[in-house]
């Protein structure tokens, strides 16, 4: 079961978050605004602190951001466009034995580029308030919800 | 498999799978969109070219993110595999033609070589613009946009044009710098 989808720009600013089932913890927007901000800094951090980024190591393009956090309870996964955005999704240990999270994500990022950046009016870096968005990633997720 | 053949395959592939729009009808919007630009200008040449820069700047920062989620391009190590990637696949992707890209010694520089041209598909630039007007300045504008989203700072310029009567349009991309991401110059240690 998917719990929570997020969306974090490249300053940090939440730009998207939905509930994905009912099972998912009821937080408000400003909390979600904060555990966004909060997962932008500890990625920020755990990129800083790769080897890969010692002076005279420097491999060009190498990113060392989070990409999953696993627990008991829960699984967060989370993908990095080159451009700086965050598409971070959360969701029951025991979905990843049927679907790629990452995958999923990435297909998100797809639904992402055809219905918010192709939108005249929609700003960058600002929240997105795109119908065929919220559509498309309701969509997603229940075809993948199937699959299970 | 060379940078160069990889990313042409996969421009191929690309473009078979992007929805097509038909060309006469992209090329006279095109037209359509500069002449707008001109009588709000008053004919000012420098402000139709920086208007028209601007635009495709808007374009660029927009579909850069289209690219990457589509192209699945590997990282690029250098500007030599950025400049097969974007004249070889996003040119193709994007736009369906085919460029030739030539990489300068030193390698901050490269030039894409198109040989056709959807955007100036019907035009002749009258005498009074022939010189000066950029008619498809426009793509210098995407290609900046689009590396700037990429950290890369690039300047571009159209060298040769075929409405000025040169053989094939030609633009030429410096890189200026890199930005870094990250904590900046105050937290960085030795």
């Amino acid at each position: 079961m998917f719990l929570h989808l997020f969306i974090v720009n490249k300053s940090g600013g939440l730009i998207h978050h939905r509930s994905l089932s009912s099972k998912a913890p009821k937080l408000g927007t400003n909390e979600w605004l904060r555990i966004g901000s909060t997962f932008h800094s500890l990625y920020a951090i755990a990129n800083e602190a790769s080897p890969v980024k010692l002076p005279g190591n420097k491999k060009n393009g190498a990113d060392d951001g989070i990409e999953e956090i696993q627990a008991d309870g829960m699984t967060l996964n989370c993908f990095q466009t080159r451009t700086g955005l965050k598409f971070v999704i959360t969701a029951e240990p025991n979905t990843t034995a049927a679907v790629d999270l990452g995958q999923i994500l990435r297909e998100i990022y797809m639904l992402y580029t055809d219905c918010c950046l192709k939108d005249p009016f929609y700003e960058l870096e600002m929240p997105i308030r795109c119908e065929l968005f919220t559509q498309g990633v309701e969509n997603l997720i229940q075809k993948y919800s199937r699959i299970r | 498999m060379s940078s160069k053949s990889s990313a042409a395959a996969n421009g191929q592939a690309l473009w078979a799978k992007v929805p097509k729009a038909n060309a006469e009808l992209f090329a006279l919007t095109y037209g359509a969109l500069v002449m707008e630009v001109v009588s709000d200008s008053d004919g000012n040449v420098d402000e139709i070219n920086e208007q028209l820069e601007k635009i495709g700047y808007s374009i660029g920062i927009r579909s850069v993110d289209e690219f990457l989620a589509k192209s699945n391009s590997p990282y690029c190590k250098n500007l030599e595999e950025t400049a097969n990637v974007l004249g070889k696949t996003a040119f193709k992707m994007f736009l369906g033609i085919n460029c030739d890209v030539q990489i300068y010694n030193p390698p901050t520089s490269f030039s894409l070589i198109l040989h056709d041209n959807p955007l100036s598909l019907f035009v002749e630039l009258p005498d009074n613009y022939k010189d000066t007007l950029q008619y498809t300045i426009l793509y210098c504008g995407v290609i900046r946009g689009a590396l700037e989203m990429l950290n890369y700072k690039v300047e571009c310029t159209l060298i040769k044009s075929t409405l000025r009567g040169d053989d094939v349009d030609e633009i030429k991309v410096d890189l200026k710098n890199i930005l870094q991401d990250g904590a900046g110059e105050d937290y960085q240690e030795e």
